[in-house]
């Protein structure tokens, strides 16, 4: 266990200084390796946000897209039907008992159906049909659901991203997290209120004629500028959809912030069609069920353009003319988890955390070398590698360092001495009984192996199931436990091996044995 | 460290007290049950930092005296005026709520106050969290089991499995009678905790049977007598260096780290008494001698 070849100690000696490049990396500006250490959100502040979406209203709005195509597939075919009803999360008929087979027959068209899609991807229907004596149910297939729910998930990560890049957050982090979830990260902002807010609006705007009569066709809303209460057309000229863009603006008149919105040709033609018709009548601009404002028409607005005004602050102008342009959430979104740590809180955890490194690793430093003389040396000088090629790989990786994975250095310190320590009792046990001082640092570190790998597997697999399991901070500790075992193992049987092969080598008059 | 201490002899005496230990530590668990911060109890949490230092907190206290935050809870947090508040309410679907909470308790103490920490948790994700570190907890325990089966017999992998156990709940029991908070970092600790232990185990474990087929007419104590004397120095050498570590984060650190190297140092004490006073003796409950060895070797 003595004897190196050249060609290996070249080898650990050129992985050692590979490290301590890489390593280096995070103290100066390179611009021809761009790589470096992150650090987590706790230790640069920032903001850790975690929304799921909520699927329920979307299936409900969904279902009720479904009312005109089913109704027109029966009447088309002739299939008499009575007792419409439509619920949150289904539909019921009555149809005629003979008719009902006729009818699955149209409901489970594969090609060209308009009214229950097949979807590819599962080779099934999103649609449900069963019969009940004389009854028929339709509801969302479980694939369905998932189809509807993988969709407005895409779409909303999608949406919150424009968002997110709109109001200009440096390195904004948006994933995906299981099937409901999004999370947002969001490193060195101070305040994150403001984009919470803006996360959290699903923005549905809608343009609707404000109605005379409280019939059937419409609902009561209320307009926030003044809390008037509104009766509101159920039926949406335009929507939100039909925006190609908006932007904040002054008025030219009372100088109120005010957004200028420019629809598409679609938009633009029903919007002068509906304001032609309408002159005198009120239009409702209706954003998630309140509404903004709701001016008289006083001509007809042809040109495709208009302005929205509610009193606004240009904050509110600006935010509003944001949520605008990225468009609608399919679904409402709630932030279920945060997160968020004050940049100057963050640099005090830094702070804190470097010192006591440092101060960890001193003490065991000077205990070592106490206990152990020129060995202890040897094995603090392998505890320096090891610092340094755990940064190194930390930085290869482009990891990110978080307070707990600082923790997790400190403590790879106090343990990484373990493997040293034991290898160094083993030898002491062998000089006992044997004479040859390299036979017993031969055996010591050959008898130890077995004993280093046990122990270090068991840490190490604590430290993956932290990794696995873990999440934000922790998962950086894991992630610095792991790393640390892993170059603990390659300091203790390579360099320290190879330093104590030179000294015992040296030694003929085994003057440092005294263990 | 040449001198000979005859453990075994202790052995008895200490498996009494770890039984009363680990049955006072199941008592607190089961009656009086473990401080979960926002992370599994859902929740807010906020680290504040006042700019008036002469500020009490009994004024903090009273700022927020509002029934929609729910249970309040405000203690003071490292420096002078620094505290740290905890409260049932989240911000879930309000998110203007925190940057009105902000306005409201600087009005009220007249002071600014800088929101240096927010951490608000629903109850579901609290749940779900909670749920994530028993799993991993559970799974660090059986992957360790198979482990140790796997490179010992199922009499080692007991005894290891039995001490790691009673490491975990005498740290946990000691965290409940202390009301400590337990939160995911002390999850974290824990896992390190049964890490550590069991690295600890498996090298007087690693001893024992090698001194097992070295003296074939030792008894089973005997051997666990020699084998963790054998290891002794190095058993305390380890466990010095890392404790040394461990009070640096603990007294250094931060207060953040504060729980967390707490739970550490409590299971590496615990852990070290345990490969010596709980691990060991178990092998001779089972009656392990060198032809269990010799017999598993031949299958």
């Amino acid at each position: 266990m003595l004897s190196f070849t050249k060609i290996k100690v070249l080898f650990i000696y050129l992985i050692l200084i590979s490290a301590i490049f890489f390593a280096s990396l995070n103290f100066k500006n390179n611009n021809l390796i761009d790589k470096n250490v992150n650090l987590g959100l706790d230790l640069q502040g920032g903001s850790y946000i975690l929304l799921e979406i909520d699927t329920k209203p979307l299936i409900s709005q969904k279902l009720q897209a479904k009312v005109i195509p089913i109704k027109k597939l029966l009447s088309e075919n002739e299939i008499n039907f009575k007792d419409f009803i439509i619920t949150k999360n289904n539909i019921t008929f009555t149809i005629d008992e003979e008719k009902q087979n006729k009818f699955k027959n149209l409901f489970f068209k594969q090609k060209d159906n308009v009214v229950n899609n097949f979807i590819f991807e599962y080779n099934k229907f999103e649609l449900d049909l069963e019969f009940n004596q004389d009854k028929a149910f339709i509801q969302f297939s479980n694939f369905g659901l998932v189809n509807l729910n993988n969709a407005a998930l895409k779409q909303s990560i999608e949406i919150i991203r424009r968002r997110i890049d709109d109001v200009g957050t440096k390195e904004p982090t948006i994933l995906q997290r299981g099937d409901k979830r999004i999370l947002v990260e969001l490193p060195g902002i101070d305040n994150p209120d403001r984009i919470k807010e803006l996360l959290g609006k699903t923005a549905q705007l809608t343009f609707r004629l404000v109605s005379k009569d409280d019939g059937f066709g419409s609902e009561k809303l209320i307009l926030s500028e003044s809390e008037e209460e509104l009766t509101v057309n159920k039926r949406v000229i335009i929507s939100g959809d039909n925006l190609v863009d908006a932007q904040p603006q002054f008025d030219n008149q009372s100088n109120q912030p005010i957004v200028l919105f420019t629809l598409d040709r679609l938009g633009a033609q029903k919007f002068g069609k509906i304001t032609t018709d309408n002159v005198g009548r009120r239009l409702a601009i209706v954003l998630d069920n309140s509404v903004i404002s709701a001016p008289q028409i006083r001509e007809a607005i042809i040109g495709g353009t208009g302005t929205i005004s509610g009193g606004f602050s240009f904050q509110e102008s600006t935010d509003l003319a944001l949520l605008l342009r990225s468009g609608a959430l399919p679904a409402p979104i709630n932030i279920v988890e945060e997160r968020t740590v004050g940049p100057d809180l963050g640099k005090d955890s830094i702070d804190a955390g470097v010192f006591s490194l440092i101060v960890g690793f001193i003490l065991v430093i000077i205990f070592m070398f106490i206990k152990y003389r020129i060995f202890g040396l040897v094995s603090n000088i392998s505890l320096i590698a090891n610092l340094f090629m755990m940064v190194g790989i930390l930085t290869i990786l482009e990891a990110t360092l978080t307070l707990p994975g600082i923790a997790g250095i400190i403590l790879t310190v106090g343990m990484a001495v373990d493997s040293n320590v034991l290898i160094y009792e083993r030898i002491k046990e062998e000089l006992k009984t044997e004479k040859s001082i390299i036979h017993a640092f031969d055996t010591g570190y050959n008898k130890a192996k077995i004993t280093v790998i046990d122990a270090n597997v068991t840490t190490l697999i604590a430290a993956v199931i932290l990794f696995i399991f873990g999440s934000g901070p922790v998962k950086g500790f894991a992630v610095t436990l792991g790393i640390g075992i892993v170059t603990t193992l390659f300091s203790a049987y390579f360099i320290a091996r190879h330093l104590t092969s030179i000294i015992v080598l040296n030694d003929k008059e085994g003057k440092y044995f005294k263990l | 460290m040449n001198n000979k201490i005859n453990f075994s002899k202790f052995f008895n005496t200490a498996n009494i007290i770890s039984l009363l230990a680990v049955l006072i530590s199941i008592f607190f668990l089961f009656f009086k049950g473990l401080n979960y911060g926002v992370d599994f109890k859902g929740g807010t949490l906020l680290e504040i930092r006042i700019e008036n230092k002469n500020i009490q907190i009994q004024d903090i206290r009273g700022s927020l005296n509002m029934p929609e935050l729910g249970d309040v809870n405000v203690k003071q947090f490292g420096e002078k005026g620094d505290f740290l508040i905890k409260f049932e309410k989240n911000a879930n679907k309000d998110e203007k709520f925190i940057s009105e909470l902000k306005i409201s308790i600087s009005k009220k103490i007249g002071s600014a106050v800088n929101f240096r920490r927010v951490e608000t948790v629903g109850p579901k994700v609290s749940s779900e969290l909670l749920k994530q570190g028993i799993t991993a907890i559970a799974l660090a325990l059986g992957a360790m089991l198979f482990y140790i089966w796997i490179r010992f017999e199922w009499q080692f992998s007991l005894g290891s499995i039995i001490a790691l156990i009673h490491d975990v709940v005498i740290t946990l029991g000691i965290f409940s009678i202390l009301s400590f908070e337990v939160n995911l970092s002390i999850v974290a600790a824990v896992l390190t905790i049964v890490g550590y232990s069991m690295n600890d185990t498996v090298v007087i474990f690693d001893r024992i049977r090698e001194n097992l087929l070295k003296y074939s007419k030792l008894k089973t104590n005997e051997i666990a007598d020699i084998s963790v004397n054998e290891t002794l120095s190095r058993t305390i050498i380890t466990s010095l260096t890392t404790l040394l570590a461990l009070f640096s984060i603990f007294i250094l650190g931060g207060e953040i780290l504060k729980g967390f190297s707490f739970a550490m140092i409590l299971g590496v004490v615990i852990g070290t008494y345990s490969s010596i006073f709980v691990a060991s003796p178990v092998l001779n409950y089972f009656k392990v001698t060198q032809k269990t060895l010799l017999k598993d070797d031949d299958i």
